[in-house]
């Protein structure tokens, strides 16, 4: 192998390192700033506007995409649970996919582009216009003034959507299940409720606090980060979409991992199918 | 007025990469005083200002403010010794979000006990200091280049700050915006009895505003004098800069080749 690809390698592994080093350094501030008195109420209002650009604002979507992943889950199984003659069974292996994995992670991916790429975009376009300075220069910790409230607004709103997801979810499998595919309504609902236990709906939601805290902070890391111009704030957005979106793939792995483990060591295994 | 020194850099040194910006600059800078920072572009004017507060730090040397070096400091202490300093930014920086009354009192609501009345108060106070008293709904992209600066400046000497530091305030303007930029810097110089830091490459406003001019070149100064002392300086490089004229190195690059 040539000396310079060596180098380059070199160079790309220590950048990478140096990189996940001012994450971890970023990422240590902003729990600093929790630790260290955030919660007065000077730093409290700043999390309504972000409560609502990214809790209130993501509503639609997210339950729009519940909705439909819900009844095109359906459409898809239907068939084969009714070959098995198995079709009542339907309703717990929609819902039971819906709280666990399907409502938690699409919650958090629709939250990754929607409000990710918005974070990095305003975040980016204030650290390429000096606002960030201006904020330093005034006295202001930037962290603490914009990131704090961005990562508790997705930390603590993220939970919330996934609920709707979840509920979306089913809703629309139900639809499908029910209204189109004449599954009785009773029956559906029984094996729905039955199917699915509140350690499952928990291990979603819990999961979901963290997506939301992965999403605030490699977004708000990107925006910090970005290099100048509108090029680099671009180039920024398209970052924090993907190295979000790995994250929650990632955690979703490891949290599925652990979370069975430990229901596993508690309860034993469960099956939907008796 | 005193001649003591407010703020000083001692032979500091800053690249980026291997690009040397400052090397062993030592610069001292009296209380009261205008001091004028020219240079061309690049020449690390913006970056010597950003060392002054503490937004960028040397990789070697020292930078002191008030008897106390500040370089060494945690973000948590500089916070405070910033309090000090009011920043022009060269596009000044306002908060797209917020009118401009709201950019104006950002500093007093952070940093006072004040109530909302009197914060109000205090930057329409100085929104009329600047010209702009009926501004304060509007927001920062409905305003022009020099109505963006005068909020900036209102909004740098909202905590009444002991030194302001101006980079380039009068780019992009017109000249008889720029005058008013020039004359608003003299009126809170006079005011305000400040320490001002102007990084430019505008000659007529250095001559118009300083006590003290700077010259930058690669990094080190070149010139240090009064503003009569430029005009008649004899050497070559500050003379050129001072009537504007390109070197002949500089305008062979601009020839093109005949074969």
């Amino acid at each position: 192998m040539p000396v310079g690809a060596i180098e380059d390698l070199g160079r790309k592994v220590t950048n990478a390192v140096a990189d996940f080093g001012d994450f971890s350094v970023f990422c240590g501030r902003v729990f600093g700033f929790l630790f260290r008195g955030w919660f007065r109420w000077k730093n409290i209002r700043l999390l309504f506007p972000q409560f609502y650009e990214i809790g209130v604002k993501s509503v639609p979507v997210v339950m729009i995409v519940g909705a439909f992943i819900g009844m095109v889950m359906t459409v898809e199984t239907y068939a084969q649970f009714k070959s098995i003659g198995q079709e009542a069974r339907l309703g717990s292996v929609i819902a039971l996919s819906v709280v666990k994995q399907i409502g938690p992670v699409m919650a958090a991916m629709m939250l990754g582009g929607r409000v990710g790429g918005a974070l990095t975009a305003e975040l980016g376009t204030m650290n390429v216009t000096e606002q960030l300075d201006a904020l330093r220069v005034m006295g202001s910790d930037p962290i603490s003034y914009l990131v704090v409230p961005r990562f508790l607004a997705c930390v603590l709103l993220t939970p919330l959507l996934t609920v709707y997801s979840d509920m979306l979810g089913i809703g629309g499998g139900w639809l499908i299940g029910v209204v189109t595919d004449h599954i009785p309504n009773g029956i559906y609902w029984e094996n729905t409720v039955n199917g699915v236990e509140i350690w499952q709906v928990m291990e979603g939601i819990l999961k979901s606090v963290l997506f939301g805290g992965a999403i605030g902070l490699v977004s708000c890391y990107k925006g910090f980060t970005c290099g100048s111009g509108a090029s680099g704030v671009g180039r920024a957005c398209t970052e924090a979409f993907v190295q979000a979106f790995l994250a929650i793939i990632v955690i979703n792995f490891v949290f599925a991992q652990v979370a069975r483990e430990i229901y596993v060591a508690l309860y034993g295994t469960a099956s939907v199918f008796g | 007025m005193s001649e003591r020194a407010l703020i000083e850099l001692r032979e500091v040194s800053k690249r980026f990469g291997r690009l040397v910006v400052l090397d062993h600059l030592s610069l001292s800078i009296e209380e009261g005083k205008c001091l004028v920072v020219i240079g061309a572009s690049g020449t690390g004017k913006s970056v010597l200002l950003k060392h002054i507060v503490g937004l960028l730090r040397p990789d070697s040397g020292e930078v002191w403010y008030d008897g106390k070096r500040i370089d060494t400091l945690n973000e948590r202490r500089l916070m405070k010794v910033r309090l000090q300093f009011g920043f022009l930014f060269q596009m000044g920086a306002l908060f797209d979000s917020m009118n401009v009354l709201d950019n104006v009192s950002f500093p007093l609501v952070e940093h006072s006990s004040k109530k909302p009345d009197e914060i109000r108060q205090l930057a329409g106070d100085k929104l009329t200091m600047v010209g702009l008293k009926d501004a304060g709904k509007k927001m920062p992209g409905e305003l022009s280049g020099g109505q963006r600066k005068r909020v900036a400046l209102a909004r740098a000497i909202a905590l009444e700050p002991k030194v302001i530091l101006y980079d380039e305030p009068t780019t992009g303007l017109d000249p008889i915006r720029a005058d008013v930029i020039n004359e608003l810097i003299n009126k809170l110089q006079r005011d305000l009895k400040v320490t001002s830091v102007v990084v430019t490459h505008d000659m007529q406003s250095a001559i118009k505003i300083a006590d003290r001019i700077v010259m930058l070149r690669q990094g080190k100064i070149v010139f240090d004098g009064t503003p009569a002392q430029i005009q008649t300086s004899e050497d070559p490089v500050v003379r050129r800069f001072v009537t504007g004229e390109a070197s002949e190195e500089e305008l062979a690059s601009l020839r093109i080749p005949t074969r």
